[in-house]
């Protein structure tokens, strides 16, 4: 893989206050890899996830994505990495105040300056692309938890970014809608796209990663294919995690 | 001893009834403004900035508005700087307004949950285009109801610049009520005005705040 990894973190240590919730993470994602995190809450699994887009800030170690370094003090570089890094969140977070459509359109017309119609195209797209063509001039609180993910999905997709992170995306779901994100989540994998997600849904991260890693106390504790992680636990820790779920 | 009309009184009130609303419009603007851009420098999380904006607006909101423009009058012409009523006035209400205003507004703009930040950042927008497009409109909503709140009652502070001798509605009153000897008449009058300043805001701020609801 070497000069193919598309994100590469090095020794990466966070703490908040006295407790340090990242101790040394090592991890090279390769372009196009479906990467699934799993592991305890508090286990600092989002923490890694909202590190690698600058919305944490990290105490020590190195991480690069596509090549760039991230460098906090740095604005004018933190936004150029971040068009690469699309991220949707466990509580939506859609612009209440904008229409679906102007949800989407937002970024790529002030970051990327597209002009209206060229970015409304492209939004109405993407849309399609999640099953919501429909829904361009609804607002956020007309759809459901599942339809305003779908929306999210949309509107990070619309940067066109090269990896995206999922951080708990079905969390806050009804069980009935979580089929639906995870089916458009799955079609984003199968077009190529590197996805890291942080996910509780096991039987998903089976049927979709090519790589899980299980974090344990702040460390990466075991990472393998997802056949091996579930089929063949090494670590104690795993095994009880893996059966505290059943 | 000479006879004054009604009219007299209502029309002598009305002239320096606009002073009110100048001395208002500027506090409201001037306010506005400087209070947006503290607003700014506070959320920006400049350091160093911080501080001093904190200690501004707790210097305006923890000393009299009467006490403010006394030193705003007096206190600058001890530094041999010649004030005229109206400068020192207006400076005085409108250093005031945007220690109050940069304060509602960034209850206002904290209101705004943190997951929008967060969003707007992971779109690589820059904190002009966050504040602008998503947490400014947000905030503007909920913010519609404590600033007019805050307007009104700039116009009734008005009053207090009557005692370094400006002449505005207030002042007016007293000077006519003295030459008439009818102070109940004038000082009614005085309330009707002030009161038909004040409520066309409070009733705009109702349509405005049913507007913004039904546009997002």
């Amino acid at each position: 893989m070497g000069a193919d990894n598309i994100i590469t973190i090095g020794q990466l240590r966070k703490r908040f206050g006295a407790t340090e919730v990242l101790k040394g993470i090592d991890l090279d994602v390769a372009r196009g890899e479906v990467i699934a995190i799993i592991g305890k809450s508090g286990s600092g699994k989002s923490t890694l996830l909202r590190c690698i887009n600058g919305l944490e800030r990290f105490d020590e170690g190195a991480l690069q994505v596509g090549g760039q370094a991230l460098r906090h003090g740095d604005q004018r570089a933190l936004r150029a990495l971040r068009q690469h890094v699309g991220m949707i969140f466990q509580s939506f977070n859609l612009f209440p105040h904008l229409s679906v459509g102007a949800n989407v359109m937002l970024a790529p017309r002030l970051v990327k300056q597209r002009g209206k119609d060229d970015a409304q195209a492209h939004a109405r797209r993407l849309l399609e692309r999640v099953g919501l063509a429909d829904k361009f001039d609804a607002w956020p609180d007309q759809l459901s938890g599942g339809q305003q993910q779908r929306v999210a999905i949309a509107r990070a997709l619309a940067m066109e970014p090269s990896v995206m992170l999922c951080d708990e995306i079905t969390s806050a779901l009804d069980p009935e809608l979580v089929g639906e994100v995870l089916r458009v989540v799955e079609s984003l994998a199968q077009d190529g796209m590197t996805l890291l997600m942080v996910t509780h849904e096991m039987s998903f991260a089976r049927k979709v990663s090519d790589r899980v890693v299980f974090m344990h106390a702040g460390c990466i504790h075991e990472m393998g294919p997802p056949e091996q992680i579930f089929g063949d636990p090494r670590t104690p820790e795993l095994r009880q995690f893996l059966s505290a779920l059943h | 001893m000479i006879e004054f009309s009604l009219w007299d009184i209502v029309r002598n009130l009305l002239l320096a009834a606009r002073w009110t609303v100048a001395l208002a419009l500027m506090a409201f603007v001037g306010g506005g403004v400087l209070g947006l851009l503290l607003l700014m420098a506070r959320v920006a999380g400049l350091r160093g900035v911080q501080t001093i904006l904190k200690g501004y607006v707790q210097l305006f909101q923890g000393t009299p508005l009467l006490v403010q423009l006394f030193l705003a009058f007096f206190g600058l012409g001890l530094l041999g700087v010649d004030v005229s009523q109206w400068l020192a006035a207006g400076v005085a209400l409108t250093l005031y307004a945007s220690a109050f205003l940069s304060e509602i507004w960034r209850g206002c703009v904290e209101a705004i949950p943190k997951g929008q930040w967060e969003a707007a950042d992971s779109l690589a927008l820059s904190f002009m285009q966050k504040l602008r497009h998503v947490v400014g409109p947000q905030a503007l909503r909920i913010a519609v109801p404590s600033t007019v709140g805050f307007l009104v009652q700039m116009i009734k502070a008005t009053a207090l610049a009557s005692v370094i001798g400006f002449i505005e509605l207030t002042k007016a009153g007293t000077m006519i009520a003295n030459a008439t000897f009818q102070p109940f008449v004038v000082y009614g009058w005085v309330a009707l005005m002030y009161f038909a300043l004040c409520w066309p805001v409070t009733a705009w701020s109702r349509k405005l705040e049913k507007d913004l609801r039904r546009g997002r």
